[in-house]
């Protein structure tokens, strides 16, 4: 057995009203990839915070030995600076300045403070070649996808002398293959010496390119694995505490009438506005069916979602929408929501919570005519919807004035979904409703979508997870390069068959 | 001033009087901070500082940022700022003047004009914020440069003035005293002549806050939510209700209520609605806390942006409106130097400069601890460089208490 170089004993770190972690213990060996797994909230985050020194030396309780010396780091620098870099759950790329620019930020290739830019290009040509990312160091970020950006990151840490990397959900927006390349990038550097914490909520690929893993439960250490005893259904029944028989809970459909329709649908990019995005949708959802649209990122299946929904995506949008057979104007979020329609986004942070305020004021803000009078708001009234609600979809939190800031990714799903449930639309839009989130609470989500479905709504999920797809859906359709170009019944539908109409699709528009 | 973050401790247990005072820190702070700073004057200028004639100047000479302040809490919570409030405000006051002196308008009339007046311009800077997403700073910036001008070109550099006395009653009024006033004997001193209508005002003020606030704490308990301990709501309720009598009974003793001070308390009672009770209020927090967010949520926000900056036009020109019967004539000067005193004030007060957080009754403590030092120093005779120079570094104190407070939370 090689080396140990990190060790974690005993962490204890208290929030105000949280213990988000309690008498924790990790240790990390030399050269090996360590996944930390557990449900939303169990406080995975937060000891990589403790770890890096973003919550600094004497905020928490216990010690943090790293390579045979106790450490009391301040802040990230101090972390960094023994080789400690944490990637977190968000980029912290600058977008408005270069690949090569990012990488050295911070830590600038500079003689008297003036930029060496030879040097810089260089470094960080030799970087990217590491990580393999074909680009120019001078691209700006805002120019790569989340995959690329992820692999910035990865060039950024390395050109800080890493020993330990710590990555927080890196796959969890990227696209199949962008993963693969990333895990393996991470299995090479185990040669190089360099250890890796990896988080994710992905079970199949801890359990690929693990050496051991640690599981989190309610903020105290469970069990560690080693790779002999490693597989899906041990690492769940730990996280949960329970075994979980079937991961998609049973239904049986009920399907009724056309519920929602979509003709000819046509969008343009908002910015090179001559280019469509969208080249003639058509489908539809009937009633207490659920709906998936599979397809690769890139496909523009959140930018049909968006400009379905008013028009918040897109350019010179035409095209029809009716539900329940009759036309409706969805030209704006307003009138979208009044037809009946409501959007979860794939961003939930971005796009779906007010972060500074609370779960209560979240939830009632997409219906605020539901919980007021002539314009004023029934605080009581406000109060008994925001509790039923994070009863209903299990908000794990200390109160409903908790700030969603603060919540695990999996609730602050769940304030979202609140929020459009009590809206109380007949049609359901989910983009990548389980993004990010643990096994158990994913089970909580389809539970809710079934529960929707059988009360007659109609669902209608864009996912990048097929196996979920499958699980889930009635009728999934295949989206590839702005178009529909696959139909399949819920029960013959495989993975073979998506991917198989994807390629097929590719072929018609070559 | 918030009654609701009381309650993010855990569910089910009472929450402690400690850890109520804790989560409120900030609130309470204020408070504190401001009746420190009036008992600081107090004493450095020999109690003139709540002599009943100096506490109604006080009152007079606030009022104007006060009522700015409303607005301004409006735009920087919706996420934007205002820098133009004080040269708007001294352009509406040329205009009321032009319209009065020189035109004979009818007081009433003129007032509403400009205040509409104040609307549209409000509009007009609005248009560009909201609907072509020109940042406020530079469209408010370019509006406040814009409507210095127009004061001094409408003015051609001259004061206009005096206005007709109607008008001076908007700042130099109080209210009539129906019930007549009472004379209480001081032994061998001159005898006391109080305002009789301002205490009964006043009592009668304490009283409803009582009840109002006993039944709401009645509400949230029957409903089985936890209210804040009894023991400080009745200490906090008196303190206010004794701060309340004693101001009234300053007034009383003096003139009574100026009638400035009606139309603020109005408009302080109708802005502390709309933003903590109505949906409108409610939009705005969700604006400037994640504008996008909102947006997809279904709010109009270029709607609601545009009409944030209605409303703080509008009240500029009130302002400006009793800043010029103050005075009594409409100088080109009139406003400058106004938007600094209105923003330092909603940011003391706790507001946020990302937009999201702010109260009402904060900006109103914020502006009332800029007025009591601007005041008390005046007694003392602290010259006005210095004065500046005090009033920048309790601004800065203000925010560094807030960043730091929110830091260790
Ligand atoms: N700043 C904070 N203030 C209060 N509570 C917090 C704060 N940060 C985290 N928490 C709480 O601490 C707990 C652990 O959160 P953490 O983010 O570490 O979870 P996680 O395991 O990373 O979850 P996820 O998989 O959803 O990312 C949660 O209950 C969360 O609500
Ligand atoms: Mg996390």
């Amino acid at each position: 057995m090689s080396k140990t170089i990190l060790e974690m004993r005993g962490i204890t770190k208290t929030f105000p009203g949280v213990k988000a972690l309690q008498d924790v213990n990790l240790d990390v060996v030399e050269g090996e990839i360590h996944a930390i797994v557990g449900e939303n909230g169990a406080g995975k985050s937060t000891l990589m915070k403790v770890l890096s020194g973003v919550y600094p030396h004497g905020s928490y309780e216990g010690e943090v030995v790293f390579e045979g010396n106790e450490c009391h780091f301040k802040g990230i620098h101090d972390s960094e600076k023994v080789g400690i870099v944490i990637i977190h759950q968000e980029l912290a790329l600058v977008p408005l300045l270069s690949i090569a620019e990012n990488i050295f930020l911070g830590n600038e290739r500079a003689r008297n403070g003036v930029i060496d830019w030879a040097e810089v290009r260089n470094g960080a040509r030799k970087l990217l070649e590491t990580v393999g990312l074909d680009e120019d160091p001078d691209t700006f970020v805002t120019h790569l996808g989340t995959g690329k950006q992820q692999l910035v990151e990865i060039a950024k840490a390395l050109s800080k002398k890493v020993k330990l990397l710590i990555l927080d959900e890196p796959t969890a927006s990227l696209a199949e293959k962008d993963s693969n390349a990333l895990l393996d990038l991470l299995v090479s550097f185990k040669k190089q010496g360099i250890a890796s914490i990896l988080i994710s909520h992905k079970l199949n690929e801890v359990s690929k390119v693990a050496d051991r893993i640690t599981v989190l439960r309610d903020g105290k250490t469970i069990e560690t694995m080693n790779r002999a005893e490693i597989s899906e259904d041990r690492i769940i029944t730990s996280m949960v505490g329970r075994p979980i028989e079937d991961r998609y809970p049973a239904r049986t459909p009920q399907v009724g009438e056309t519920l929602f329709e979509v003709k000819n649908w046509v969008v343009h990019h908002p910015i090179h506005t001559e280019r469509q995005v969208i080249k003639g949708v058509n489908l539809n959802v009937r009633k207490g069916e659920v709906v998936g649209i599979a397809g690769l990122m890139g496909s523009g299946r959140t930018e049909l979602a968006m400009s379905l929904f008013g028009r918040t995506y897109g350019h010179a949008i035409s095209g029809d929408v009716f539900m329940n057979r009759k036309p409706v104007d969805t030209s704006t979020v307003r009138k979208a929501v009044d037809a009946g329609i409501a959007y979860v986004t794939e961003d939930r942070k971005t796009y779906g919570l007010n972060l500074i305020d609370h779960i209560k004021h979240n939830v009632s803000i997409a219906n605020l005519l539901g919980v007021s009078r002539g314009g004023v708001i029934d605080d009581l009234k406000e109060l008994k919807v925001a509790n039923d609600y994070r009863a209903r979809t299990n908000i794990r939190s200390s109160s409903v004035y908790q700030l969603t800031g603060n919540l695990s990714g999996g609730n602050q799903q769940k304030v979202v979904l609140s929020k459009w449930l009590f809206a109380d639309p007949q049609l359901l839009i989910l983009d990548e409703p389980t993004r990010g989130i643990d096994v158990g609470a994913k089970y909580e989500i389809y539970t809710i979508i079934n529960k929707l479905a059988g009360e007659g709504r109609g669902i209608l999920v864009i996912s990048s997870e097929m196996p979920e797809l499958l699980g889930i859906c009635d009728r999934i359709y295949v989206m590839n390069e702005g178009r529909i170009v696959g139909e399949l019944a819920g029960d013959e539908a495989s993975q073979e068959k998506i991917m198989r109409a994807i390629v097929r699709g590719e072929g018609k528009t070559a | 001033m918030s009654s609701e973050t009381v309650n993010s401790a855990a569910p089910g247990a009472r929450s402690s009087v400690r850890a109520v005072i804790q989560s409120n820190l900030r609130d309470y702070g204020l408070v504190v901070a401001l009746l420190a700073i009036m008992v600081f004057f107090q004493f450095t200028t020999n109690g003139t500082l709540f002599k009943p004639v100096n506490l109604t100047n006080l009152v007079l000479q606030n009022s104007y940022i006060i009522i700015m302040a409303l607005g301004m809490l409006l735009v920087i919570v919706g996420g934007h700022i205002d820098l133009s409030v004080g040269s708007v405000s001294g352009f509406i006051g040329a205009v009321a003047a032009i319209l009065m002196v020189e035109y004979g308008f009818n007081p009433l009339v003129a007032g509403v004009l400009c205040i509409m007046l104040g609307g549209l311009i409000g509009a007009s800077q609005g248009f560009w914020i909201a609907y072509l997403k020109i940042p406020s700073f530079i469209v408010t910036l370019a509006g406040m440069l814009v409507f210095k001008g127009l004061s001094l070109a409408i003015l051609g550099g001259r004061s206009v003035g005096p206005f007709p006395p109607e008008f001076q009653m908007l700042s130099a009024g109080f209210i009539p005293d129906v019930f007549g006033p009472i004379a209480i004997p001081q032994g061998g001193a001159a005898p006391i002549t109080l305002h009789t209508t301002t205490l009964v005002i006043g009592i009668a003020i304490v009283v409803a806050m009582i009840y109002f606030s006993l039944t709401s704490r009645a509400a949230r308990e029957r409903h089985g939510y936890e209210a804040e301990p009894f023991a400080l709501f009745a200490v906090k309720t008196a303190v206010i209700g004794a701060l309340i009598l004693f101001f009234t009974y300053t007034l009383a003793s003096y003139r009574g209520i100026p009638n400035v001070m009606v139309v603020m308390s109005i408009l302080i009672a109708l802005f502390v609605f709309i933003t903590k009770m109505t949906t409108l209020g409610r939009r705005i927090y969700a604006l400037g806390g994640n504008a996008k967010a909102a947006q997809l949520s279904g709010i109009k926000t270029e709607r609601l942006t545009f009409y944030i900056f209605v409303i703080m036009g509008a009240l500029s020109a009130l302002a400006g409106l009793i800043f010029a019967a103050r005075l009594n004539t409409a100088t080109p000067k009139a406003g400058q130097g106004f938007e600094l005193d209105v923003i330092a004030a909603v940011f003391i007060g706790g507001a946020s400069m990302a937009g999201g957080v702010g109260q009402v009754a904060g900006a109103v403590i914020g502006a009332f601890i800029m007025g009591v030092m601007n005041n008390g120093m005046s007694i003392m005779g602290v010259n006005i460089d210095w004065q500046q120079v005090i009033k920048g570094l309790v601004l800065l104190g203000a925010v560094v208490f807030d960043v730091y407070n929110k830091n260790k939370a």
